[in-house]
């Protein structure tokens, strides 16, 4: 196979304060011991004077920027997806929803892409506990262009967010000049016999899938759910109707995150079969992440397996 | 009991085993598991009463390590101690091993608690010897944290809570190599003075040096005649300690030697053994 150019979200994420930063003059970034892991200091280097070190301090982290946002700022918090949605899930509830304070929550290394770090760093549920505060917008982009052109149509949104972002690179998806907007999910192919509704890194094994079933004669409809808070209703219920089911993948459990936005469409405006792909409730574990993809099942031949399932 | 010569040389034997393993892995911690190796010897070889063949032996002393990154050099003092086979240590973070990136206490004999989330495993610890305290049983509780993990706020929680049980089961040691991933504790937010903070938090209180094993013995002979209080040793380490190019390297705190640098770092360490 030859090689295809890949770059992590991480990355396009640090780019992209880089160059806002010196747009706004109001953004604060800040991090927890992870500058170098979440990007953050490539904005840090250009713009140190707004840059926040909190330490390990994930809690903390997020009350404070809390404060800092209800003070003026819009601010970009970050550290692992574990330590953002799970160790400080309580005050992301209370010192940034409920307050609504202006906090872009961008949480690195999300998933089972972690890798080698194993079980403890690899959250499956940040997704699902997210999706259930009030208003949460919650972004998961497929590669790295979309994400830069999602981050700034969120960042120029007043309101706080959740944007996942991943440790290992992935191949582009989009071009640079992509029209996306946040709540509104994009078909990437379409097709009648099955859709493919996919989001982060999976969009990419979505698009093989695609190919991959394409060539045993069943055509399916591919769209990235880039935004799974607000979720694309209407792009959920035109595909429940013109296919004869959906397969959902995440990399994220099955249970709370995309197959479940999912399934809570369908099952209230047009009930369909819906094939969940994804973690299955179960811990990860250390390994190389391709090795992790396999052994989970989030590849593209578990999506064409569902997909067969289905018809 | 092994004399202080023998213990340098299982530590020295144990730091190449855990580099063996990170440079087999691809991926690891070196820093941190070269800083802490002494203190896990000498505490695993001459005072913690264990059964490497009876793991979950009644009665036996427990040891957290609440900086769960640094398990490269757990599992090498395990493997040394006896637990398991050292040439598992090649093993290390890859699919289906035992000896996962981070300690798996369902996985791996020895391990007491799955750490890797910085600050959970100080106050776990604690809860363990609440629970030794409630059930009348006679051991210690040992811990073992780094000093950026001290910024988390749980420790000082935990912190309060040792003290008012009074916990004299509870040894943690803190590895004080005033280094964390984002360069110098002391400025990434400083935690000094730890042994004050401790003191005033109602713990006894110990500085000792962190790669002397003499200093480290008499240290936990003097804190086992505590009473009535939680106690912390600061020992006072350098990160990467025994790798000329790896020592207080805030750049070796996350990543692997490659095969050049693997060996260079085992001849410093032990020539050709
Ligand atoms: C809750 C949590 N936050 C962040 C991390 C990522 N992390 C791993 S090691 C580390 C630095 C630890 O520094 P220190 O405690 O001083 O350890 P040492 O210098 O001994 O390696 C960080 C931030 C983590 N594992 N857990
Ligand atoms: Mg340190």
């Amino acid at each position: 196979m030859a090689d295809i150019k890949r770059t992590a979200t991480r990355q396009a994420y640090g780019e992209f304060l880089k160059e806002y930063g010196a747009e706004r003059k109001d953004l604060i970034v800040m991090s927890a011991d992870l500058s170098g892991s979440n990007k953050t200091d490539l904005f840090e280097k250009e713009f140190p004077e707004r840059f926040i070190e909190t330490g390990i301090s994930e809690q903390d982290l997020y009350a404070e920027a809390a404060g800092i946002a209800l003070s003026g700022h819009v601010v970009a918090a970050s550290t692992f997806a574990m330590f953002a949605a799970g160790r400080a899930y309580e005050i992301i509830r209370n010192s940034i929803a409920y307050t609504h304070a202006n906090v872009k929550i961008c949480a690195t290394h999300g998933g089972i892409t972690v890798g080698e770090d194993g079980a403890s760093h690899q959250t499956f549920e940040d997704i699902a506990l997210m999706r259930v505060i009030p208003e949460m917008v919650i972004i998961n982009p497929a590669d790295a262009v979309s994400a830069k052109i999602l981050m700034r149509k969120e960042f120029e949104r007043d309101g706080y967010s959740y944007i996942r972002l991943g440790r290992a690179g992935v191949p582009d998806v989009y071009d640079k000049d992509a029209d996306l907007q946040i709540g509104k999910a994009v078909e990437l192919k379409s097709g009648n016999d099955i859709a493919i509704i996919a989001t982060g890194i999976m969009v990419d094994a979505a698009l093989k899938a695609e190919e991959l079933l394409a060539a045993e004669g069943i055509s399916a409809r591919v769209i990235d759910m880039h935004t799974i808070k607000p979720i694309d209703e209407d792009i959920i219920i035109k595909a429940a109707r013109e296919c004869k089911g959906i397969v959902t993948a995440e990399e994220h459990s099955v249970i709370g995150g995309l197959g479940g936005a999912v399934a809570e469409v369908t099952s209230a405006k047009c009930p369909c079969k819906v094939v969940r792909v994804g973690q299955q409730d179960c811990f990860g574990g250390s390994g190389k992440p391709a090795e992790l993809l396999e052994k989970y099942g989030m590849t593209a031949a578990d999506i064409v397996k569902a997909a067969k399932g289905i018809i | 009991m092994k004399t202080v010569h023998e213990l340098n040389e299982i530590a020295r034997d144990v730091r190449m085993d855990a580099l063996r393993g990170i440079h087999a892995a691809g991926a690891g911690h070196p820093g941190g598991s070269l800083s802490v190796t002494d203190i896990l010897v000498s505490l695993y070889f001459n005072v913690m009463n264990v059964d490497p063949e009876n793991p979950k032996m009644e009665g036996r002393d427990r040891l957290v390590l609440s900086k769960g990154h640094a398990a490269p050099a757990l599992y090498s003092t395990l493997a040394h101690r006896g637990y398991f086979d050292t040439s598992e240590m090649l093993t290390l973070r890859k699919l289906g091993s035992r000896l996962q990136g981070h300690p798996s206490m369902k996985l791996c004999p020895g391990v007491e608690m799955s750490t890797g989330s910085l600050g959970q495993g100080f106050s776990a610890a604690v809860g363990m010897a609440i629970a030794d305290k409630i059930d009348g049983k006679d051991r210690k509780t040992f811990v073992i944290t780094g000093d950026g993990e001290l910024q988390e706020g749980i420790i000082w929680e935990a912190a309060l809570s040792a003290a008012k049980h009074g916990l004299d089961n509870l040894i943690a040691v803190v590895d004080w190599n005033n280094l964390q991933i984002d360069g110098v504790v002391d400025i990434v937010k400083k935690v000094a003075p730890i042994d004050e903070k401790f003191s005033s938090f109602g713990w006894a209180t110990f500085v000792c040096d962190g790669h002397d094993m003499q200093a480290l013995l008499d240290t936990y002979e003097k804190a086992f005649k505590v009473s009535g209080k939680p106690v912390c040793i600061v020992a006072r380490t350098h990160k990467g300690h025994g790798v000329s190019f790896m020592e207080d390297q805030a750049g070796w705190h996350g990543k692997a030697p490659d095969d050049e640098q693997l060996a260079q770092a085992l001849s410093e360490l032990g020539g050709d053994r």
